[in-house]
Formats: structure tokens, sequence, C-alpha cells
């Protein structure tokens, strides 16, 4: 095409600025002087003080990073079996169960998967006094869902990999636990590092899901984010949505410049 | 109200059964594939008891009432009566309720008007920006993707935080339409369903783009050449290549943005008005606010009949019609 598609440049323009321009004006009234959100009075990095001195803010923000950390560990471990099963495996008894079980929560509404969680546990601990609601019963029914997406990506990877390497070294002799940790799963790790990171960020940001399993004394940073928005925008709460949004931002750049790479080295 | 009476030992004794007869069969299974029942059961074992399980729990108690300030707040399902017989009581009223009251109909239509509408609008947007980095030179190409698949990282609650600052009264929009003197008082845009169908598509956008890129990036771009050169228009080029040979693209796109949008609960809470109910709202509030656990459940096994399930029967016809073409 010699004449440029000025249409189609505009259209673009106008998309990429919907999707930044919200995200721009946070990061920028983070650094406004005026409590007024949306009036300019000079440039400040007072808010960002404030939210380091506020520790009801930093003990909810370390909660959901263990949260996060230890619901995407499992995950990983969850949907790695279930992604191998699924691609690897052929034809067993209950196969048609895993795979509807493993789709399901993908696309389920939140709220649902809350209330069944919720519901789960209040009965287990009718039964057996365990668990009592917190922590622990936000991080199981965070990696209940998160293992399901780590399936989709470690599977994805596995189907499109060529199993003849696996299938040579059995051929040789290697027992099938040891042709895992040492082909198939250096093969996949890049599948599951992404899968990790996803699992870690669905985890990071979960509100409704939380809400349902959390007990008293345990809100999770999002929670507390949601129940801060509902009474208004703050300055200070731009800051921590700044503050957010460019770690996840740098972190999500890193890993894909290193899992570019890395694909660029194997692929060479 | 049902009564559990003379068949039921022998009923019992057939699952008892069963059971040690597939335990005996896992276990021969097991001494012959040991590694491999391991790595099979880790999921199942997981999604059953953390998935599955919870789900039948959640059945169970849409089919209890509710019993208020009591810990649970639901009717047990089983009691026993005076002459010691066991007598399972099961009620109907919240599906009836469900009915009855067409605050749970409207929400559902309204659930599906939001996603809809949302999912049309992604397209047009989403479109030409997919369209735009299937055709851009290999570094722009990068960029431009890095630019959609940021978003689609980051918090969907924050972001939709940061939407507030954009629509109400005196955000951006308004101060800009006010400064360029297009209107006289700031309009209202925050709290409305306009706020929500804005707040939908901005968050689903990346969904919407990601799938129909990949696509448009392994379409065969000389077809246009040749259609051009056989004196067709650029639009009727589009309409007749470009369009069709991007529709599953397309279908994967709106699935992905569709889906989510339906359930969508935070969106329509923090950017719509008291007005814009969702049926994810309406769970939301008979749980947390309203405390009524059956009738939440009801609510949710509701939405696995109406949303959950026809997804997932769209979900398996497509994968298998794509199989069959690959086969060809």
């Amino acid at each position: 095409m010699n004449r440029r598609p000025w249409a189609l440049y505009s259209a673009m323009a106008f998309g990429y600025a919907f999707l930044y321009i919200p995200i721009v004006s946070v990061i920028v009234f983070s650094f406004n002087k005026s409590r007024l959100v949306t009036v300019w009075g000079g440039f400040s990095t007072e808010w960002y003080g404030r939210l380091f001195r506020n520790e009801q803010i930093l003990a909810a923000a370390w909660r959901s990073f263990l949260i996060a950390c230890s619901s995407a560990t499992v995950a990983v471990v969850v949907g790695t079996a279930a992604g191998l099963t699924l691609a690897r495996f052929g034809r067993f008894r209950g196969r048609g169960l895993l795979s509807l079980m493993n789709s399901a929560p993908l696309v389920m509404p939140e709220v649902m998967l809350g209330l069944s969680a919720l519901l789960f546990f209040v009965s287990l601990q009718q039964v057996i006094g365990w668990p009592s609601r917190g922590m622990t019963t936000i991080a199981i029914a965070h990696i209940t869902f998160s293992a399901c997406y780590v399936t989709v990506i470690v599977r994805s990877r596995l189907t499109m990999m060529d199993d003849s390497l696996e299938e040579a070294a059995m051929d040789l002799g290697a027992r099938p636990w040891k042709v895992f940790f040492v082909i198939t799963l250096p093969l996949i790790a890049p599948a599951l590092l992404a899968g990790w990171l996803l699992a870690f960020t669905l985890s990071l940001d979960d509100l409704v899901v939380a809400s349902f399993t959390s007990g008293p004394g345990a809100s999770t940073l999002p929670m507390l984010i949601y129940s801060k928005v509902k009474l208004g925008v703050t300055p200070e709460i731009n800051a921590l949505a700044a503050l957010i949004m460019g770690l996840v931002m740098i972190v999500v750049t890193i890993a894909g410049v290193l899992l570019h790479r890395q694909q660029k080295a194997a692929t060479r | 109200m049902t009564r559990l009476d003379g068949g039921l030992g022998r009923f019992w004794n057939q699952v008892v059964h069963n059971l040690f007869r597939w335990f005996g069969a896992i276990g021969q299974e097991f001494r012959a594939h040991r590694g491999r029942v391991l790595v099979i059961g880790i999921p199942m074992f997981w999604l059953g008891l953390f998935f599955l399980l919870p789900f039948l729990i959640v059945l169970k108690i849409s089919l209890t009432s509710a019993l208020f300030g009591q810990a649970p707040p639901y009717s047990p399902i089983f009691d026993l009566t005076q002459d010691s017989t066991l007598v399972l009581r099961l009620t109907w009223t919240n599906y009836a309720a469900l009915l009855k009251d067409s605050l749970y109909l409207s929400a559902y239509l309204n659930s599906l008007l939001f996603a809809s509408i949302s999912t049309l609008v992604a397209l047009l947007i989403g479109y030409p920006i997919a369209y735009g980095i299937a055709r851009a030179p290999p570094l722009w190409r990068l960029l431009l993707l890095v630019g959609v698949i940021l978003p689609f990282w980051t918090s969907s609650l924050l972001r939709t935080y940061a939407m507030i600052g954009i629509l109400k009264a005196n955000g951006l929009i308004n101060q800009l339409l006010l400064g360029v003197g297009i209107i006289d008082a700031p309009l209202d845009l925050l709290y409305t369903n306009l706020a929500v169908y804005i707040g939908i598509v901005y968050n689903y956008l990346p969904f919407m783009i990601l799938p129909l890129t990949a696509n448009l990036m392994r379409m065969d771009f000389t077809l246009l050449e040749a259609a051009e050169d056989l004196g067709a228009r650029p639009w009727r080029a589009f309409l007749r290549i470009t369009l069709p040979l991007s529709l599953p693209g397309i279908i994967a796109g709106a699935m992905l943005v569709f889906i989510p949008a339906v359930g969508e609960f935070v969106i329509p809470d923090i950017l719509g008005g008291p007005d814009a109910i969702t049926i994810g709202r309406v769970l939301w509030t008979e749980f947390f606010n309203n405390r009524d656990w059956p009738l939440a459940s009801a609510v949710a096994v509701a939405m696995l009949l109406l949303i959950v399930v026809p997804t997932l029967i769209f979900e398996y016809v497509e994968n298998r019609q794509q199989r069959v073409e690959a086969k060809r």
C-alpha cells in the first residue's frame, strides 16, 4: 500500500489513548500536591510518604504478597501435573472429568467461585474443625482457579512441543521420572515462569474470591482498596495504584524480554 | 419434603460395594503405573476437593431455607424425627423466589445486555488496532503488542478505579469538554450505565485485541493485493476477504470479553449507579448485605445453568469444529 492509511492510524491512536490515558492520569495525579484529586497543585511525593507510613496498607500488601507467592507456587505444581496429564497421557478413565474441571473455572463468574469456596470451607469447618477463615482459605481458593490457567499454558506448550526427545530418552532406558526432570521440565520452563507470573498477578488482583473466603482481620490489599474506593478517590490510593501498576509493568516487561531472548536462543 | 424409606439400605449397600470396587481398580492401576497415577491424582484430587465438591455443597444449600442469626445460617437437610427416622428436608422456595421476583430476571437480562453491547464496542475499537499491529513492521509490531499486553497484566480493580478519575463530574472528560466549550455544565457520566459500558470495554479490550492479532498475523495479505489488482476497492476487499478470514479470531476475542463480562461484579459495582444491577451484583448483595446464603446459592446455580453450561457447550462445539477443519 503506497497511500498512508490515516483512518487506520487515527483509529489505533484512539484505541491506545483509551487504554493508557486513565493509567497515566492516575500516575500523574499521584504526584499532585493538592488534596483535590483533579486540580493540579504542584509536584509532591507527599502521598507516597504517607503510604509507606500507613501500617494498615503495608500489612495488607504484605498479606497479599504472601498469598500470591504461595498460591502461585502450588498452582504451578497442580497446573503442570494437569497439563502433563491432558497433553501426554492419552485416553484414560476420568480424562473428560479432569478436562471439564479444568475448563469450568475459566468461564465461571468470580462470584460463583468465591461463594462455592466459602460454603465449602464453612461446611468443612463444621465437620472437622478446620480451616478457620483467613489467609489459608484465600490461598486455597486462589490455587484452585489459577492452577487452571497454568494448565492451559503448560498444555499448549506441551502440545506445540515435539515429544521425540522424550521418546528418545525413554528408548535409551531413562525412567519416566528422570525423563520428566531432565528433558521435559527444562523445555517447558518458560511456560512455567509465565504460568507462575500469571497465577501471581491473578492472586494479587483478586477482590471477589478473597472477599468471600477471607476471615476477620485478614483483609488483602484489593479488599482494602475496594473499601476505600467505595468512599471516593483519594490521593493516597492514587499513589498506591500508581506504585502497583508501575511495578507490575516493570516486572512483566523484564520477564517478557527474558522469555523473548530465551525463545530466540532456542530457535537458533 | 421427601421421605426416604425401605430401599435405602440396599441403596447404601450398593454405594459402599461400588466404592470398594472403585478403590480396588485404582489400587491395581497404581501398582502398574505408580508415577502416572500420582501425576493424574494431583489435579484430580485438588480440583475434585476444592472445586467440584464445593459446587455440590452450593447445590445442597440452595435447597435449604435461610435461618438468620444462626451459624450456619441455613437449615440442615437431614432431620431426625421423634420416631428416629431420617427425614430429608429440601425446599424449592429459593428457586421459586428467583422466578417470582422480576428483579432476578431483569438482572440476568441486564448482564447479557451489558456484556453483548460491550463486546460489540470492544470489537469495533479493537479490530483496527489488531489489524494495524498485524500489518506493522516487526519492531513496531513488538512495541504495539507490548502496549496491549501491559494493561492486560495490570489489576482490573485499579484500572476500574483509574476510570473514576476520568468520568467523574470534575474528571478529565468533563474538564476537557468544559474547556473547549462544548458543554456549560458537567455531564453525569459516573454512576450511570454508560460508565459501566466504558469500564467493561476498557478492562476487556486487550482480551479482544490479542486473539484477533494472532489470527490476523497468520493471514496471507497477498490475497488483498490480488483483489486490488483485479479491481476491488479496499473496502470491498476488506469485507470479502479479511473479515471472513478473521472470523475465528473475532469469535475467540468476543468469547474472551463476553464470558467474564456477564458475571462481572467489580465494574458495575464501582462505576454503575444503583440501577446498574447485574447478576453478579445480585449474588454479592444476597450474600453480603442480606446474608441469605441459600438464596445466593440458588442464584449461583442459576448462573451455572444459564451462563456456564451454555459457554462450555459452545466451546466444545467450537473446538470440535476446528479439529474437523484442521484434519481436512
